[in-house]
């Protein structure tokens, strides 16, 4: 395992990146980024094996989708500071002629993207397929695949569900930013997902549950999640996480869903987070 | 007497299936995908020869374009199999964004389409498929004419890259065209030689089109057919040149006038050689129950529709 130190730095660089660049244009969604910090810096600097010089079809290589594509910031930094493209280029998130679109593309080739998001409930299924291949093409690699939890009202996630136990795919770890919030306030006030644990466990699912905020717990739940795979069954990772952690006035709201701090607000967030690696 | 004779008749979507399967045994990259329809996409012999390969859906189609998508990660040619409507209404936001927009490898394969549906009626009878799909950026359109054709056309896709919609039908229609017949997408096939009008027409309307040019040509009149399979994207250069020699156009489809092959037709037509034109296709609205032949006289697209029409185009010709 990497220095758990050394990865916590990361965390809050990649914070200091994920409130500049929403700050820089003026848009984006930061309170889902920041709450997903842990899990992506867990899953790109621990848990999977990748070549960041990055082909479409990553042949042995276990593979990412983002699914909520909204939290692209998040994503982006991670990216950026695992090798595929120059930090420098997210100074150009939203702005025109970038490859760091608002919502992740391939359009434009970025490298680390392998379908468009932000249409939601779609990633899920993306993943299954690819998934699929990789049992066809004898590739032992994983599918990681994250979902928001305001996306589980999406009908696709279901038919996605129901295929992948039907037809044991088994090579797929699937995780949930359980995090409570979506754009016009709590899951439960605009349409409770009841016990969504029980939802997954009976559409024929292995669940896991961690917080998602603890970095060393992630890293667990993901390394035990790995092996719950290859057993007839997908696994799904139920991750509790706060919208917005890392900075105070943003924590827990879902008002930080899309919206972009002002300079004030910029400054006051950076102060809570230490540039740990120099920002791009 | 017409210039395209048959000895017999078979459904375009068996010509899809016969296709798949060789298409199968000639690339093992080849993978199907259906959403509870295999006997009636004919892709039933593909399931039994490639188990492996073939994927069971269930009644999910928002998840099978997905799945397709993600499955073309890795090299995989994926074929999703179901009837038009879900393949394309039901499913468009997911074309959209995993396939289309993400460029991804998929070919979409779509039976039941049309008024040619018959007795099911219009929940099910699509006619908007043509115009959302050739909406989409890269997204490549085809509408073959027979079986002989629709199995050509499906062999072509496994060697094009990049998303593609083929769309066939489900009833019993004349085959026409020689088995070897050269097929070559975004290539128009002029079927007949002539010089007074062009007759633009796609799927089951060719036969119609054919049919209609017997008529004409009794009454003197020199029709130049061309079978534009291929709506997108579409041969602009013989489309020009045809209607350069002839001075107007008629299009035939089985789809509403408003985003199908006239309006393609129209659009090169305008841009580049403005003429006069005149569409057979169905003119917004939906369709209903009763047998294929007998919806396609009532909403318009039967031979005489065509020689009328082609009579229109040649009198605002002179005008």
């Amino acid at each position: 395992m990497a220095d758990i130190q050394a990865l916590q730095q990361l965390t809050s660089q990649v914070r200091r990146d994920i409130v500049r660049m929403v700050h820089a244009c003026q848009s984006g969604h930061p309170g889902g980024s920041l709450g997903c910090t842990e899990f992506f810096v867990a899953l790109y600097f621990e848990i999977m094996k990748y070549d960041k010089s990055f082909n479409m079809d990553g042949q042995g290589e276990d593979l990412f989708f983002l699914s909520n594509g909204h939290i692209s910031p998040v994503w982006y930094s991670v990216l950026a500071r695992s090798g595929y493209f120059d930090i420098k280029e997210l100074s150009t998130f939203r702005k025109l002629n970038t490859r760091l679109q608002g919502h992740p593309a391939t359009h434009e080739h970025l490298p680390g993207v392998r379908v468009a998001s932000g249409s939601l409930g779609q990633g899920l299924s993306v993943a299954i397929g690819a998934a699929a291949t990789k049992k066809l093409n004898k590739d032992k690699q994983l599918i990681y695949v994250l979902m928001g939890d305001g996306e589980q009202q999406e009908g696709q996630v279901w038919e996605a569900a129901m295929f992948a136990a039907h037809n044991k795919i088994d090579n797929l770890i699937a995780t949930i930013d359980y995090n409570g919030q979506q754009i016009d306030g709590p899951v439960d006030e605009v349409l409770s997902l009841m016990d969504l644990k029980a939802k997954w466990k009976a559409f024929g699912w292995e669940v896991i549950e961690c917080n998602g905020n603890d970095l060393e717990e992630v890293i667990k739940t993901l390394k035990h999640a790995k092996t719950l795979t290859g057993k007839g069954k997908p696994v799904m990772n139920l991750m509790r996480t706060e919208m917005g952690y890392g900075v105070d006035f943003m924590v827990g709201s879902h008002k930080w869903h899309g919206i972009a701090p002002n300079d004030e607000q910029l400054a006051l967030a950076l102060d809570q987070l230490e540039e740990t690696l120099g920002d791009y | 007497m017409t210039k395209y004779t048959f000895t017999d008749k078979k459904d375009t979507r068996s010509g899809f299936g016969a296709g798949l399967l060789e298409l199968g045994k000639n690339n093992d990259q080849v993978v199907a995908l259906c959403a509870d329809l295999t006997g009636s996409l004919k892709m039933d012999a593909f399931q039994k020869e490639f188990p492996d390969r073939f994927f069971q859906m269930g009644i999910a189609e928002a998840n099978m374009m997905g799945v397709a998508a993600g499955m073309t990660i890795g090299g995989k040619i994926p074929f999703t199999g179901t009837f038009a409507n879900f393949s394309t209404g039901r499913v468009y936001d997911q074309i959209r964004q995993s396939i289309a927009y993400s460029g991804k490898n998929v070919k979409i394969c779509a039976s039941h389409a049309g008024l040619t549906l018959g007795e099911d009626g219009a929940t099910h009878q699509i006619l908007e498929d043509v115009g959302m799909m050739k909406m989409l950026p890269g997204m490549t359109v085809i509408v073959p004419c027979d079986y002989n054709q629709t199995k050509a056309a499906t062999l072509a896709l496994g060697n094009h890259v990049g998303p593609a919609y083929l769309r066939f039908g489900r009833p019993s229609w004349p085959i026409f065209t020689a088995d070897a017949r050269p097929f070559e997408i975004g290539k128009a096939d002029k079927m007949i030689e002539g010089k007074d009008v062009t007759l633009f027409a796609n799927g089951h309307m060719v036969w119609q089109a054919i049919e209609a040019e017997a008529i004409l040509s009794e009454k003197g009149i020199s029709v130049e057919l061309i079978n534009i399979h291929t709506v997108k994207p579409l041969d602009t250069d013989a489309v020009v040149k045809s209607v350069s020699k002839t001075g107007c156009a008629v299009t035939c489809e089985e789809h509403q006038k408003n985003g199908g092959l006239g309006d393609s037709i129209a659009q090169a037509l305008s841009q580049h050689f403005p003429a006069p034109i005149e569409m057979v296709a169905v003119n917004d609205s939906f369709g209903e129950s009763g047998k294929p032949t007998d919806l396609l006289k009532k909403y318009g697209l039967a031979p005489e529709h065509i020689v009328a029409a082609v009579e229109r185009a040649l009198s605002r010709k002179k005008q």
